[in-house]
């Protein structure tokens, strides 16, 4: 919005308590003559009907920019939103009337502050427009095709989207093409029933949108969503094409069982894995490998490599199930047979227990729980050695055939698959994380990975049963899809799925020193060949770990940058400390926090009538991996005693939505403490908190020991400057 | 009608139907989405944690929430039912009762009324550990952001005390029922669950015993938002328990109960047995289980929790449950499977981790479905255009919940005629 079209105007909101506890007079001449905002009108209710009637009007007649002094911007978000005007809300009610003693002066002074704060964001944040990108591409790729691929190829073409389908193998359909036959998939989840792939690879082969290329290998993907050129290979022959989305669902392969040796595998020909089993049923009979012979006494030995440290840190889920279909091959093959399952636990969750049932029901499987200790060729038989069983301590059971219950291995455990050509590398980040697997670290949003527009789904994910990968197919498709209509707008996607601005840097103050490109969570920007950094915008998600990162503050959103936010820090007043031991001394602190997570703990925290240090102005962060430490300096060199950042909790188990932001900023203010020792600050003034959004109990007294530990520092020395 | 114009309407709006009208949404669709309880959220916004990582439910259902303010494309309902579905995939008449609030939209939540209010109910969102008003916030940081009454405990001969303490004109005490007529070209059922009303398990103990609470009191008793701030406390004498059993299996993996697993119970107790030992390391958490049921890498959680000290896993099937003569105390008698026969002990406190029950096995929904014999929907009897996600088909966790209404977004999508 250019200069000479802005019109401002401030509204102070009297309600909720706000002005029983304010002067208004002086909060209205403060607005005016220092947050100059000409127009200030007061109002008992601003969200009744009678309030918004009231800034309509104004609208009406050109007030464009409006300063909204009431409630925290989490409520009330309906009654003042106005499209196409600029609105900053000022926290007068969580923040202040709620959390501060009426009337006081501290309170007043914090009530002010807010308002300066607001006025300052008001006057330098704009309206943003959409990036523009160029025409994108609308082709799905779907890496994988089994059920979870097959899945999501489907259900992204009946959407309408072009998808190309790239299987390394000859044939689409992976494991579940090889089965004999599927555990239960429906009701009455007690009975054997076909592959549901082989009908799924029928209606691919037979959907127009979808373009299946077997035999074919995925050697690069380069570009950005929406412009991302693919290369593959088939038969030797490159090819490249352009997609906008990708769905990864490269599967699984079965764990080596060679090296499973105390388990029999490989000392006698009679121990075989699950999948082995499965090819013997499918050829329709399973026999010794040793003498052809039917099997009379077949022992399943579940966790074979699952659940142990020693080889995979993790259950592998189908299992158990696979176990139970396959002992009643071996009944239905030979009802004089008898299959013994050794388990440690029978994991066959939710309905898949009716199975289960099912199986226990045959009085020729036998179930037993057994930590198996070794598998022994003997006298032509197998002697499986166990201890811990229902049976007894130490137990032996003699085998015709043992069936090693081998796990998952996900195709990411080794290999990138995805061959990105991006800066940050050719795979999916965090994936040690998962154990290999191409798992999102939310639970709450299950497809999210560090590549925006990349989707993982079925058994690289997770490992997983097979209606369960077709489920996830779908849900990866759905993503795809969403991100290719956000990219074309010009929109984030998730987790700021609403928002259109983005990095706008500078490039002439660019000193290339690397390190946007190296800390952005999502590899969103790349280098020349000169080494000077540009963005790929259709990575970008909007999180601004950039704008944090950069020593020169060169780079800006529309209604964030790091000018607003020192803008803010500069416009606060800071008082002169006449007597430091005074418990009432205005030793004045800056908060930066999480918006996600320390602000609505705020918001709590108010909503159960708790206390706030009136020393505190907080300042909420898009995310702490924002937080440039220019601000320090902004509020030091200014007389701020102290600054506290209130991020969310990183590690393995990080809650950060943007993956890195409040370890970054953890990270950064380990560089502080030098510059601060330089200056002869103390490195305490500026400290940061890992809070968790349900944790607002803990804040006024973690709060108050900070305020109470900058009043021990004493004052700012740059005060008197 | 032309398919870019139609909606869906999502009914349920807990974990699986907030995503689901999410995902909808955010691909440039309508969705209507309505919720019986005042608040969108369901049932883990009464979670302290989610397993595996301990992270609050509250932080997911920010950004969820915040998702729902930034987008025009979702209008919710709450207190609101689906009375009536008519027509079929791609032309469904739907109608909705609105339960009056008696609170308008014109409410600050400052909390005026609830004070001035004589009359109290118990509360429901923390499994009636605790009193509210009959006005109340659900809970604090419930969305929408909006005070409730409840004409149950509403005694209503105080003189209106509510109407008169609110300076905002949001009290509407003759607020009336309302009935909203919808046309929709596809449904996602997210109805949730519940849990099983385990005082039909006599040898269990529940509301006979003292002492003995739900896995869902135990989330409520160690939130910081629930009945006690947080600190986990038994409920005869408000003392800190310092030897609990979780029962594993109540009610689930049962043919007197429930036949099948519950699937989340397993996860549950080990988390919650995290909840006792962080609030005291000296306490003991002993889970009495059959089989111990941790999927994919929530094995690790496993591993992390059977290593704490204080923990102990006891393989056995609980035979009963009972008050330990002259005392508060609970004494436990297993079987235990593995050849150590009859085990008693007495706790301080006992935790049932009671398995889930669908919602519609209680209230079905207005629809000719098919539903097994538990009241689960059988999904591939389900006629075109309407979907089932979540503990609908079969009991699952959240992250299983998120998926299933991720790709129910897209097949509701596809079933208005794609695009």
């Amino acid at each position: 919005m250019a200069l000479e079209e802005r019109k401002y105007a401030a509204y102070l909101c009297k309600g909720c308590g706000i002005g029983a506890a304010l002067n208004f007079e002086s909060l209205a001449k403060i607005t005016k003559k220092e947050g100059k905002i000409p127009e200030v009108k007061e109002h008992d209710i601003l969200c009744s009907p009678d309030g918004l009637e009231m800034i309509r009007k104004d609208m009406a007649e050109g007030f464009n920019c409006l300063l909204i002094a009431a409630c925290s911007p989490r409520v009330k978000y309906e009654e003042f939103d106005f499209p196409g005007t600029l609105v900053e809300r000022v926290n007068l009610r969580e923040l202040v009337a709620w959390t501060q003693e009426p009337n006081e002066e501290p309170t007043q002074m914090l009530a002010e502050d807010y308002i300066r704060m607001g006025a300052a964001k008001l006057k330098k944040a704009d309206l943003p427009e959409p990036w523009q990108t160029e025409p994108i591409s609308k082709t799905i790729l779907v890496i994988g095709g089994g059920a979870a691929g097959l899945s999501a190829a489907l259900t992204a073409a009946r959407q309408g989207y072009p998808v190309v389908l790239v299987e390394k193998e000859a044939q689409l359909g992976g494991y579940g093409a090889k089965l004999y036959k599927s555990t239960p998939t429906g009701y009455p989840y007690s009975a054997l029933v076909d592959s549901p792939v082989h009908a799924l690879v029928k209606e691919v082969v037979a959907e127009p949108k979808i373009k299946v290329m077997t035999g074919t290998e995925l050697v690069q993907c380069a570009g950005q969503p929406g412009l991302l050129d693919v290369t593959v290979s088939r038969g030797g022959e490159e090819e490249t094409f352009r997609a906008g989305a990708i769905v990864l669902a490269a599967g699984w392969r079965p764990y080596d069982a060679s090296k499973l040796d105390k388990l029999g595998y490989g000392l006698s020909p009679d121990v075989v894995t699950n999948v082995e089993l499965e090819e013997m049923a499918r050829k329709g009979k399973i026999t010794r490998p040793s003498d052809g012979k039917a099997p009379q006494q077949v022992v399943f030995i579940q966790c074979a490599g699952s659940r142990d440290p020693e080889h995979l840190p993790y259950c592998s889920d189908f299992c158990c199930a696979t176990s139970l279909k396959q002992a009643l091959y071996v009944r239905q093959q030979n009802p004089e047979a008898v299959a013994m399952i050794l388990y440690k636990d029978m994991r066959v969750p939710g309905v898949a227990e009716l199975f289960y049932k099912e199986a226990q029901s045959d009085p020729g499987v036998m179930l037993t729980k057994a930590e198996v200790t070794q598998v022994e060729p003997r006298g032509g038989k197998l002697l499986v050695k166990a201890t811990d069983s229902l049976l007894g301590q130490n137990v032996a059971f003699e085998a015709d055939l043992v069936v090693l219950a081998t796990g998952m291995v996900p195709a990411t455990a080794d290999n990138p698959v995805l061959n990105l050509d991006y800066r940050q590398g050719p795979g999916l980040p965090d994936l040690e994380l998962y154990n290999g697997f191409a798992d999102s670290n939310f639970i709450c949003f299950q497809y999210e990975t560090r590549r925006t527009a990349i989707y993982a789904a079925g058994a690289v994910r997770q490992a997983m049963r097979m209606p369960a990968a077709i489920e996830d197919g779908a849900g990866a498709a759905m993503k795809a899809i969403q991100a290719l209509q956000h990219i074309e707008a010009g929109v984030a996607v998730h987790p700021r799925a609403w928002d259109i601005t983005f990095p706008d840097p500078f490039m002439q103050r660019c000193t290339q020193c690397k390190r946007c490109t190296e800390e952005c969570p999502f590899g969103a920007i790349e280098e020349d060949e000169k080494g000077t950094p540009f963005y790929k915008i259709n990575r970008c998600r909007r999180c601004a770990t950039c704008m944090g990162a950069c020593p020169e503050r060169i780079v800006n959103f529309k209604d964030y940058s790091v000018d607003i936010i020192g803008s803010m820090i500069k416009a606060l007043e800071v008082p002169e400390i006449e007597d430091e031991e005074d418990p009432k001394a205005p030793f004045m602190i800056v908060g930066l926090v999480c918006e996600n997570d320390a602000y609505p703990a705020l918001d709590a925290l108010a909503q159960h009538r708790l206390k706030l240090p009136p020393n505190i102005r907080f300042i909420p962060l898009r995310c702490m991996g924002s937080f440039n430490l220019v601000w320090v300096s902004d509020a030091l060199s200014r007389g701020v005693d102290g600054l506290v950042l209130l991020g969310c909790k990183y590690g393995d188990d990080y809650q950060c939505h943007f993956a890195k932001g409040s370890e970054l900023c953890a990270y950064r203010l380990t560089k502080l403490s030098e510059t601060l020792d330089k200056l002869g600050l103390e490195a305490d003034r500026v400290q940061q908190f890992q809070i968790a959004i349900s944790e607002f109990d803990r804040l006024p007294s973690l709060l108050q020991e900070f305020v109470d530990r900058v009043r021990e520092i004493g004052p700012n020395p740059f005060k008197e400057m | 009608m032309n398919a870019a114009d139609q909606k869906i309407l999502v009914i349920g709006g807990g974990m699986s139907g907030l995503t689901a009208a999410l995902e909808a949404a955010e691909a440039g669709t309508q969705v209507i989405l309505v919720e019986k309880e005042p608040y969108l959220g369901g049932r883990v916004a009464q979670l302290h944690r989610y397993f595996p990582k301990l992270c609050p439910p509250t932080c997911g259902l920010e950004i969820n929430f915040r998702r729902i303010r930034e987008n025009p494309n979702i209008t919710f309902y709450t207190l609101a039912e689906v009375t009536q579905i008519s027509g079929s995939a791609g032309n469904f008449d739907v109608t909705v009762t609105l339960k009056p609030r008696y609170v308008n939209d014109r409410c600050v939540a400052c909390n005026a009324c609830a004070e001035a209010c004589p009359a109290e109910r118990v509360n429901t969102f923390n499994y009636g550990l605790d009193k509210t008003k009959a006005a109340y916030l659900p809970y604090d940081m419930a969305f929408p952001f909006k005070y409730v009454i409840d004409p149950e405990a509403c005694v209503g001969d105080c003189g209106q005390k509510c109407k008169e303490a609110c300076a905002y004109e949001a009290i509407e005490l003759d607020m009336q029922p309302q009935t909203l007529n919808f046309q929709v070209g596809a449904i996602v059922l997210s109805g949730g669950w519940e849990l099983y009303d385990i005082s039909q398990a006599d040898n269990l103990g529940f509301g006979r015993v003292k002492n003995v609470i739900t896995n869902m009191q135990m989330e409520r008793l160690a939130a910081s938002n629930g009945p006690t701030g947080g600190k986990i406390l038994r409920p005869s004498d408000g003392a800190a328990p310092k030897k609990v059993a979780f029962v594993q299996c109540a009610g689930s993996r049962d043919e007197n109960h429930l036949p099948y697993c519950s699937y989340i119970c397993c996860m549950a107790s080990l988390k919650q047995a995290t909840y006792l030992l962080e609030q005291d390391p000296e306490a003991e958490a002993h889970i009495y289980y059959i089989d111990l049921r941790c999927p994919g890498r929530y094995e690790q959680f496993l591993w992390k929790v059977r290593d704490m000290a204080g923990v102990k896993l006891i393989r056995g099937k609980i035979a009963k449950v009972e008050q330990e003569v002259g005392s508060d105390n609970v004494v436990v008698t297993a079987e235990n499977t593995l050849g150590e026969g009859k085990l008693t002990a007495a706790y301080d406190l006992v935790v049932l981790a009671v398995g889930m029950v669908p919602s519609t096995k209680n209230a079905p929904l207005p629809l000719p479905l098919s539903y097994t014999p538990e009241g689960f929907i059988i999904p591939e009897l389900l006629p075109d255009g309407i979907t089932a996600v979540g503990s609908m088909k079969s009991p699952l966790d959240v992250a299983k919940s998120v998926q299933e209404g991720t790709g129910a977004a897209l097949k509701s999508l596809i079933s208005l005629g794609g695009r």
